[in-house]
């Protein structure tokens, strides 16, 4: 049995419309996948499917079941909300993409990350002030008690990602999901964010669903990946045979984007005098 | 924040004396002579003469200006043209019953809007939701006195339960009937109010609904209800205190129609009365009071609003978090 598996899911929107048809893929424990496609494929749809947090409206059928070991296997598609709270912020959680309006705009940064840390360890006080304090370092924050005192709009769009990392390692998770986690960020910033994440997840023996347009990106961080377009499954696979071999039509052009994108750099390289 | 409150406080006086200066002339702009109000048809000339020099309209208008000025900044109000009592008093005496109505009527109407405009933004797509949708519009376009008069038939007239208007003569000493006067001008005012404030506090709400903080936060484990107490509330009230300062402020303004339609002796009448019998002391001086509660109601918001929003203490817009 894998920490996660997706059977047959389906998302339908509230005028009926199918948004996610038949995607299903299962992720073991401490394992690694990427969802891969274009803007309007339905990857964020699965993410947040997964996490039962889908908006109002929006219906879900299929099967996801999450099964960390530690409490029962847990069928997520019509879960009671009473359930799904206790699974989110401990079973899983998420990182999302964008970290400008992820934060709440009118608490401090460390009052906000004090609240997983709260909810998870039951830590008060001192000991809790403590373990915000370490939670910012975790994340390479380097003035951690300007961070800590400041109001989301007063740091980087880098910064406030590394903080919304840091809350949902602070409830380590057996699965983090992390949606397009560094699109909003600067590119050097990108890279710096991603060695980040990339090495947290390692040290913690977390699974880790990934979710990027990028191709580049994706092959860096994940093992296998899941080809998602129009809301079908088109394409999955170890991450090297996809790139080495795409199948799909859509795949392909993927690829050669990713590959012209790339090569461009090798021909300005090239033509240097 | 001491600066905020010296800045903001020398822009009140600014607005207040820019406000007296404009009452002052808007009111000389009126046509008709105090002196008639106060004299009987066919009074010869020497009377009216003596009549302006009486109550003082025969000196030139920056001489008046800068005598009411003065006396404004002993806070005296001057006397009334006709009762020659003097008016500050009188303005204290229908406080007593404009005050009441204010603060009583916005209660009702924040108790009213804040959780029923939170319902329709739950259920906005239900048709409760379009129900409450429906009826705040309906409350928004019903004037103030047509539902008052709604009340009087069918609470006063047709059931008997509760005065048609009126206030007791010795105020407040029995303050059950003093309520009981006020019950209705309270909830005609209080409904109509809440009717436009339901629409501001359900999309202040659907905003927080929709917010990526509280998908967040739901992420990271709190329930629902946690998130949006920890971190919804306070979002959706910075919108919201904004226009509960401008709401306060213009049902204070608004007493003028329902005194009327309910016969109270407040600040409202007083200033119909006024205007009716030319009396200039009375007008400047109930639009001056006025002026001065909307000027300190519109301070209270800003100040509520800044205390609440940090953005705010640091001169940024709200659009950039």
């Amino acid at each position: 049995m894998s920490l996660l598996d997706v059977e047959a899911l389906h998302v339908r929107s509230a005028d009926g419309r199918a948004l996610i048809s038949d995607v299903s893929f299962s992720i073991g424990a401490g394992a690694r996948l990427g969802l891969i496609g274009e803007s309007g494929s339905g990857k964020s749809l699965t993410a947040l499917a997964v996490m039962g947090l889908l908006p109002a409206g929006m219906h879900a059928s299929g099967s996801i079941v999450l099964d960390t070991g530690a409490t029962p296997a847990t069928e997520i598609v019509g879960a009671a909300e009473r359930r799904l709270n206790g699974l989110r912020g401990r079973a899983m959680t998420i990182v999302f993409q964008e970290p400008l309006t992820a934060l709440d705009p009118l608490a401090r940064i460390g009052r906000q990350l004090a609240e997983p840390i709260a909810r998870r360890r039951g830590l008060r006080g001192g000991a809790l002030r403590r373990a915000v304090i370490t939670a910012l370092e975790e994340v390479r924050i380097t003035d951690v008690d300007r961070v800590a005192r400041a109001y989301p709009y007063e740091i980087s769009g880098g910064q406030r990602q590394r903080v919304a990392i840091a809350m949902a390692l602070a409830c380590e998770p057996a699965l983090l999901i992390a949606d397009e986690p560094t699109t909003a960020l600067d590119v050097t910033v990108q890279a710096e964010v991603l060695a980040l994440l990339d090495a947290l997840v390692s040290a913690r023996g977390m699974a880790l669903l990934f979710i990027s347009h990028d191709l580049a990106v994706m092959a860096g961080i994940s093992d296998r990946v899941v080809v998602l377009k129009d809301g079908h499954a088109v394409e999955a696979g170890a991450v090297r045979d996809i790139v080495t071999a795409p199948r799909h039509p859509y795949t392909r052009s993927l690829v050669a984007a990713a590959r012209r994108l790339g090569g461009a750099l090798d021909t300005l390289t090239r033509t240097a005098p | 924040m001491i600066g905020y409150l010296a800045r903001r406080s020398a822009f009140l006086l600014l607005s207040l004396f820019l406000a007296a200066a404009v009452l002052f002339l808007l009111l000389r702009l009126l046509p008709g002579d105090p002196a008639n109000a106060l004299l009987s048809l066919g009074a010869t000339p020497d009377q009216i003469a003596a009549a302006r020099h009486q109550i003082g309209t025969d000196r030139p208008l920056p001489e008046q200006f800068a005598a009411w000025l003065g006396s404004l900044a002993t806070l005296d109000l001057g006397r009334s043209f006709v009762s020659t009592a003097p008016v500050g008093p009188e303005i204290a005496a229908r406080l007593v019953v404009t005050v009441p109505l204010t603060v009583l009527s916005f209660t009702l109407a924040v108790v009213v809007a804040v959780p029923l405009g939170y319902l329709a933004a739950r259920r906005s797509n239900t048709w409760f939701g379009a129900l409450l949708g429906a009826l705040s519009q309906l409350g928004v376009a019903v004037p103030v006195f047509w539902i008052g008069l709604l009340l009087i038939t069918v609470f006063a007239l047709r059931l008997r339960i509760l005065p048609a208007g009126g206030f007791p003569r010795d105020d407040w000493a029995d303050p059950g009937r003093a309520l009981t006067s006020l019950a209705l001008p309270v909830v005609t005012v209080g409904l109509v109010m809440s009717a436009s404030l339901i629409r501001y506090v359900r999309s202040a709400t659907l905003d927080v609904l929709g917010s990526d903080y509280l998908r967040t936060f739901r992420a990271l484990g709190s329930s629902f209800t946690g998130a949006m107490w920890r971190h919804g509330l306070r979002n959706a009230a910075v919108p919201v205190v904004s226009v509960l300062g401008i709401e306060l402020a213009t049902t204070f303004l608004g007493a003028v129609v329902v005194e009327s339609v309910f016969a109270l002796p407040g600040l409202g009448t007083l200033l119909v009365k006024g205007i009716a019998e030319h009396d200039y002391p009375v007008i400047q001086g109930v639009l001056f009071v006025s002026t001065f509660a909307v000027l300190l109601i519109g301070f209270a918001a800003d100040l509520i609003q800044r205390i609440i929003d940090p953005r705010l203490r640091h001169n940024l817009s709200v659009e950039a978090r």
